[in-house]
Formats: C-alpha cells, structure tokens, sequence
C-alpha cells in the first residue's frame, strides 16, 4: 500500500501536519471535572473522579495523593471487535499515563486520597493513548486540580521512509515506526515517551522533533479549550 | 514498602548528588555480567540464566505447533511473560501479573519483535500450522534494573534455542532439527534519571531513589523506547544523551551475549 503521493499523505495532509484536534470541556454532569475530544477520527472522553478515598487501603500514600489513570477501549471502537475489559496493552498505557499526569498534579496538596481519572476510547483510528492523555489532562484542570503545567501529546513515526506526524489508522497499520510523546508545554520536558520499530539515531530525533512541535500544536487547542469554558462560567458567551 | 523505599531513596539521592554510587561504580557502569546459556537444557528449547550483579533472573524458550493469527497467515507467533517469582522480593505476591510485570514483559517483547530478531516468516510449519516461541522470563532475585536484565536474558535464551523435531502433524519432544534462525541482537539499556544525573543499571536501592528512567532497546537501530519507572520528567538533552548511552553500551553488552 502506498502511503504517500507527491509528499501528500492519504488524506492530503503534509509530513508535519497534525490532524484536526476539537476539545470541549465540562461534559459529564457527575464528574469533578472531563473533557471530549475529536483527534481526526479519535473519539475520546475523560473524567476525573477526586478526590477520593483510596482503596485498596495498602496503596494509600501519607505524604501525596494517589492518581490512578484508567485508559479503556470500547468493544466497537475497532474494525474487530474488542473483548471488554482490560488487556495486557490497555494496562500498559494506564500505568505510563498514570506516571505522565502524576508528574504535573500537584498531589502533595492531598496527602492519602485518590484522584481516578478515566479514559474512554469511544472511537479509535490511532494515537489513542496521546488523544487519551490529551483529554485527560484537560479534564483534571477542569476539576480544578492544581497543576505545574498542562499535559500534550502527540505521535510521530515512519511511513514509506519518511517521517511523518500524528500517524492515521492505515498509516500506523502499514507504517513501520511510533514515537509517541508527551510533554510538558511550559517547562518543555518529557513526561512520556515511548517508541517502537526500527529507526536510526537520526530518524529518530526528527520523529522526536516532529512529536514534540505536534504536542505544543495540540497544547493551544488543550488551552483554548479550557480558556472558552472560563466565558461560560463568567457569563460571557 | 513505602518507608524502606523512602529512606534508601533519599540517602541514595543525596551520595548521587555528591557524585558518587553506594557500590562505588561509575554512573555510565554496569554491574558484573554473568550470561549461562542452556540452564535448564533437558526441557527447555533454549534457556539461560543471567545475573546482573545480585539480580538474577531465568529465561526459558518453549516451542509449540500453533495457529497463527488470522491476520498474518503463515507467520510464526511469539509471545513474552514475565513472572515476579515471590521468591525474588518480598514485596512480590503471587496471583496474576500486576502493571509493573505487564510492563516488563511488553518491554522487553518489543525490542525483540520490533527488531525482527525472531523471523516469524521462516516459522511456518505447514499450511495450517506455525511455530510459537513463548519467552517466559523468570525472575529470581529483584535486585533492580529487571528490563535489562531480563531482556539480556530472553535474547541469549532465544541465541541458545533448538528447533524440536516435527513429523506426522506432532513433535517429538527430545529431538531436535537444528536452531531457531535468530537474525540480530536486540539489547535494552536503561537509563535512570536520580537527582537530575543519567546513570545506567541501576539497582534496587538506586530505584527507590530513581525520578525516571528510560529504556531503549537497540541492535544497528532504535527498536523500542519506555519512559517509566516514575513521576520524573525528561529534557531533550535527556534523550539525546541516554540514546547516545544505549548505543555504546548495547555493542558491548551485545558482544557477551553472542560470546
């Protein structure tokens, strides 16, 4: 299959080129705080629950809160259906998005308690985890939870030799390499950073690069997002 | 857990940042390397038992004729475990595997399958069946860097693997047909990041103590990357310099595997 055409890509976009990002906060009537999301054909919901009481007791930190991400795929988010339920993959990407969002909530403000955070991929066209912890992050400021900096991501990998930004489904399925990133857009630091496939030193640095100016395009949708429903509680639309 | 961690993480923290390890290593040294090959070669297809200064850590290789996924006919299927043994620690239990032996099999499964190191298109057997290579990765003693112990493990268990015999539609258990084709070396490296200083192999000690670390598997190139092990953050030197680490340090270590 060929994945690019005179430099465009299958669905015309440029090697650094980002798929449309749509973000709407305050979505779910009962948590602290969600956020929806539309990454091209990704459909995401998160929703944080805080702060809590943590079970199981044994896990309870005396000198911080405990955050625990929980990314899930819907059964018909993909062509085959997913079996319910978490899978060795699903557990994986909970346990690195946990790390990333810990790293930026303030949880020494809330010494033994939870902070629940939920990550629903209602539909799934690849970059799920950077979509997921996009929307996750813009629902825990939503929550009002303190944060040193917001959370953005975005991937980047290989396709037909060259490097390209924010891989679509067929592009990741016929592709041959993944760098998914996450940062910290103020502080400019990595909070999640994984990579898979085969590429030399230098492929890889372009791909970080490429990732990297992905996520601080993302980032200003994460803040417009936040800053839009900010007129709403002022009354101001 | 928590106090014990807490304690040895911050003594740990404060020699680090008077430039210095509790076992006196350089921050770019590994532990001793000790690699035995066909461990348990009676059973196993391949095995090997590896220690990494006090972290110990047996892989064995078993091979059966299964059915390949449905969307790559005629493929051979491998498939990575890791048991944190409750003999190894006692903060590990029994009972089905938790996030962080998820995370260490799926690590180190990714460097090998990335890598192509196993040629899953030589694995068929006939129209319907295929070979499977389990990897399963016993650990044995926790004293820290378990990626990379592990993943030292499981290759030169699969670099020691025999093929069992195969004749009418069922294996011959004992026999063997020559050695699993194995086309490079993946070798992971872990960087750890404690008190905004890089260093390799850490240990359990220095874990507790650890910000982040990040793993990267590589052979001639970067087959898997993990950021893990922590709340910490990376800065782009970070990266560039444990990818320039996971380099030099994977030849060598690549040298006593296939040694």
């Amino acid at each position: 299959m060929k994945l690019l055409e005179n430099g465009k890509r299958l669905d015309g976009r440029a090697l650094d080129e980002i798929r449309d990002v749509k973000i709407e906060t305050g979505v779910l009537k009962r948590a602290a705080g969600s956020a929806y999301l539309e990454w091209g054909n990704n459909k995401v919901l998160a929703g944080v629950y805080y702060p809590r009481e943590m079970h199981p007791k044994f896990m309870r930190d005396p000198t911080k809160a405990v955050l625990r991400c929980t990314y899930n795929m819907a059964p018909f988010s993909v062509d085959d259906r997913k079996r319910p339920g978490p899978d060795r993959r699903s557990q994986e990407i909970s346990k690195i998005l946990s790390e990333a969002l810990s790293s930026v909530v303030l949880l020494e403000d809330y010494p033994d308690a939870g902070i629940d955070v939920s990550v629903e991929i209602l539909q799934a066209d690849a970059g799920t985890r950077c979509a997921g912890l996009t929307a996750a992050a813009v629902a825990i400021a939503d929550a009002g939870i303190p944060m040193r900096d917001l959370v953005s991501s975005c991937a980047a990998g290989k396709i037909d030799g060259e490097i390209a930004v924010d891989l679509m489904k067929d592009e990741d399925n016929y592709g041959d390499s993944d760098v998914p990133l996450a940062i910290l857009p103020r502080k400019k630091e990595v909070v999640l950073l994984q990579m898979d496939g085969k590429m030399t030193k230098e492929e890889f640095k372009k791909a970080y690069k490429l990732a990297f100016d992905g996520a601080m395009k993302v980032y200003e949708v994460q803040k417009a997002a936040l800053l839009s429903s900010m007129d709403s509680v002022e009354g101001g639309e | 857990m928590e106090l014990e961690g807490y304690l040895r993480g911050d003594y740990i923290r404060n020699i680090i940042k008077e430039g210095k390890r509790l076992d006196n290593r350089k921050f770019d040294e590994y532990r001793n390397l000790e690699i035995e090959k066909g461990y348990v070669g009676e059973k196993a297809c391949g095995s090997a038992f590896v220690k990494l200064g006090d972290t110990k850590v047996l892989v064995g290789i078993s091979m059966d004729a299964g059915e390949p996924y449905p969307d790559s006919p005629g493929q051979g299927v491998m498939t990575t475990s890791t048991e944190l043994r409750p003999i190894a620690s006692p903060y590990f239990e029994s009972g089905p595997p938790r996030q962080n032996s998820i995370e260490l099999a799926r690590v180190i499964d990714r460097g090998i399958r990335e890598s192509g190191a196993i040629p899953t298109d030589k694995l068929a057997i006939n129209d319907e069946k295929v070979w499977v290579v389990y990897i399963d990765i016993h650990i044995l003693d926790n004293g820290g860097n378990l990626i990379d112990a592990g993943g030292i493990a499981a290759i030169s268990a699969l670099l020691d693997t025999r093929m069992p015999k195969f004749e009418d539609d069922t294996i011959i258990r004992g026999e063997w047909d020559g050695k699993l084709p194995i086309e490079c070396t993946p070798i992971p490296c872990t960087v750890a990041k404690i008190s905004d200083q890089l260093l390799l192999d850490p240990t359990q000690d220095e874990e507790y103590a650890m910000d982040t670390r990040l793993t990267i598997a590589t052979t001639d190139t970067i087959n898997a990357m993990q950021k893990g092990g922590g709340f910490g953050t990376l800065t782009d030197k970070d990266v560039d310099d444990a990818v320039e680490l996971a380099f030099s340090k994977g030849n060598e270590i690549r040298k006593l595997v296939e040694g």
